[in-house]
């Protein structure tokens, strides 16, 4: 319901009006951050305005990390996440950013070297379903059949039955951020509504054109695809943009490994040492010209240099360690027991304004319960 | 711009050193907020401002310089201002296209290790017509280039070499020839040990080359929220009223819409 706020119907309308409100104006220094936006400004489902710099947020799935990131992720930006050593963990966040798009009807791109994107999105977690729309014709009401006729004193009653068939397309829009049950599994209605596309490296071979440049092939055919999906789906924000807008959430998952072609984490002094540095420098270009929202994992733990990981990090805008207690001494610690693993939070992006929102503190730890991702200070 | 900081530079945009080059760097910090300082200084001072943004969209520079005083949309309309967006430029080269009607000034990262002359072609068309150029409207002051930041060409593929070649031919043109001044921004991460070889020349290239450097970096006791870090600024020549400091250091807090500096041991968290 929030949302109607925001929908604004004059954009010429000067920033010095004083009967503004605040939705208004915080509309409109969302939109500055966008290339061209000529039409009226409609409400994307699943996002929402940052209180401090009016930026579009979207929810990272996790609502904890949301929290520690300024309220979400700011449209048009990247996510580092450097994997834990089992790669647990970052998958599981990988999976929620996922889940999240399917829940807020947002479009997904998958782009995977070991995993093919189909098996990654049939592990998705479930949402918890208070406030979700299941689209399942014979649904059957709760309350027992009564002939409604005979129900004035049951009318609470009866708007309360009607509230997940007739709100919750509303409800699961306007919401920013869902929980998820990692026990169960997305039901394959939900997943099956959203739309995605997928890039599973092995599918792409290189081609045979000879090309000396630094790029590898294996990330230059990934930033093509990803412009190609971004162009062809209207994200694009050069481009007239269609009535009903979108996010495009981009998933790349373990950057930089063997599998993608790269030897970064194989040797000292790597023959490829920009090809990685290069793709996130395009991919930064084609995320601020379009609607979109991308999620990297990187197994930095795997990477010796720590320059190099140092202008990784800087070419991302957000970027968060994982650490998990997992076979370290630090597992039975009694001073860790209530925990996973450590979080660190190596960067947070100062986009469109001069301070960035920094953390209060620094030493944060991290617990996958069963229905909720909770990082807590140590 | 930043008062406080004009008062430490003893400097304003009615009367600044010309023929400078200032680096900007940061270690573990980042020192971005000083470039919109000297991007909206040179604007209010009228000069002629090209400026390299490599890392950042135009939109993200002219909501902050709107915050300061600014348009940067305005400035560009008038000629005043000369944008390289990076971001979107590269684009075009990175992923080749059939119809290549790219700006050649990022061509080099098809082939990064031959160098930064397109890029430095580019500078110098841009802040060569000015001066050449007789009828215009308004007539402008000295050419200022500002390069954000010099460090992401490292990240592509550049040679440390290439940079500072790229760094002293702007400087011979800009700052010898033509009286302006140049101000670029380097980055390092992490100890100063750690850094990887080309990091570092960079590094020692490009304070030799400068007469003012400007390093930010964290508080040495640690973080704090109150106090985002610490501007040590080193001058290399005697300044115009005599005084020789060679170093000074002061402590800040970057707030909405500008920045504070005090010195050290004066923040309003500790008094």
């Amino acid at each position: 319901m929030n949302l109607r706020h925001y929908v604004t119907t004059n954009m010429a309308a000067p920033m010095s009006s004083v009967d503004k409100t605040p939705a208004e104006c915080l509309q409109l220094n969302s939109t500055s951050f966008q290339k061209k936006t000529r039409s009226k400004f409609i409400s994307i489902p699943g996002t929402r305005p940052s209180v401090q710099n009016g930026q579009l947020l979207v929810s990272s799935g996790v609502t904890s990390l949301d929290y520690l990131l300024g309220g979400g992720l700011a449209v048009g930006t990247v996510l580092l996440i450097e994997e834990d050593r089992y790669d647990s963990f970052s998958r599981m966040i990988f999976k929620y950013f996922l889940a999240e798009g399917v829940v807020c009807r947002h479009e997904l791109f998958v782009a995977a070297a070991q995993d093919d994107p189909d098996d990654i999105l049939q592990e998705l977690p479930a949402p918890i379903l208070d406030d979700v729309a299941i689209h399942r014709p014979g649904d059957q009401p709760r309350m027992s059949c009564e002939p409604q006729d005979t129900l004035d004193a049951m009318k609470i009653a009866w708007r309360y039955q009607n509230l997940p068939k007739v709100q919750s397309a509303l409800a699961s829009s306007s919401r920013f951020g869902h929980y998820y049950d990692v026990s169960k599994i997305m039901e394959p209605e939900i997943r099956q509504a959203a739309k995605w596309h997928r890039f599973y490296h092995p599918e792409h071979p290189p081609p045979s054109s000879g090309t000396h440049s630094p790029k590898l092939e294996s990330y230059s055919a990934l930033l093509k695809s990803l412009q190609e999906v971004i162009q062809r789906e209207g994200f694009d924000l050069n481009a007239p943009l269609p009535k009903s807008r979108n996010i495009l959430r981009v998933g790349l998952h373990s950057l930089g490994s063997a599998l993608w072609g790269d030897d970064l984490c194989c040797h000292d002094n790597p023959k490829n040492v920009h090809a990685l540095t290069s793709f996130l420098y395009g991919l930064r270009a084609l995320l601020r010209s379009s609607l979109s929202v991308a999620v990297v994992t990187v197994p930095s733990h795997l990477i010796q240099d720590r320059a190099l990981m140092g202008s990784i990090t800087r070419l991302c805008d957000n970027a968060i360690a994982l650490e998990s207690f997992k076979g370290s001494e630090r597992e039975t610690n009694p001073l860790y027991k209530d925990y996973h693993g450590l979080l660190h939070v190596r960067q947070v992006p100062r986009l469109n304004c001069l301070a960035s929102q920094l953390p209060d503190h620094k030493d944060l730890a991290f617990k996958l319960k069963r229905k909720q991702f909770t990082i807590e200070m140590d | 711009m930043f008062t406080e900081l004009n008062g430490i530079l003893n400097a304003s945009p009615e009367s600044f050193t010309p023929g400078e080059f200032i680096l900007l760097s940061d270690r573990q910090s980042d020192a971005s907020f000083l470039i919109h300082h000297f991007l909206s200084f040179y604007l209010k001072a009228r000069c002629k401002v090209c400026f390299v943004a490599l890392v950042q969209s135009f939109s993200h520079y002219n909501a902050v310089s709107q915050r300061l005083g600014v348009s940067l949309t305005q400035a560009k309309e008038k000629g005043q201002l000369t944008f390289l967006e990076g971001l979107k430029e590269s684009l075009s080269v990175l992923i080749p296209q059939e119809e290549n009607a790219e700006n050649q000034a990022m061509s080099f990262l098809r082939d990064p290790a031959a160098g930064l002359r397109s890029l430095y072609e580019f500078v110098q068309s841009s802040v060569v017509e000015s001066n050449g150029g007789g009828g215009a409207e308004e007539q402008w002051g000295p050419p200022v280039l500002l390069v954000d930041d010099v460090s992401v060409l490292l990240s592509l593929g550049v040679r440390v070499g290439a940079v500072l070649d790229f760094s002293h031919y702007c400087r011979a043109t800009v700052c010898s020839q033509l009286q302006g001044n140049v101000v670029m921004l380097v980055r390092c991460d992490g100890e100063a040990e750690e850094d990887d070889e080309g990091s570092q020349q960079l590094m020692r290239g490009l304070t030799h080359q400068s007469c003012l450097t400007l390093h930010v970096q964290g508080l040495p006791t640690g973080y704090c929220r109150d106090i985002h870090g610490q501007v040590e600024l080193c001058w290399k020549k005697r300044q115009s009223d005599g005084q020789h400091t060679p170093k000074k250091v002061f402590q800040f807090k970057v707030h909405d819409k500008g920045v504070s500096f005090f010195a050290r041991g004066t923040s309003s968290a500790v008094l």
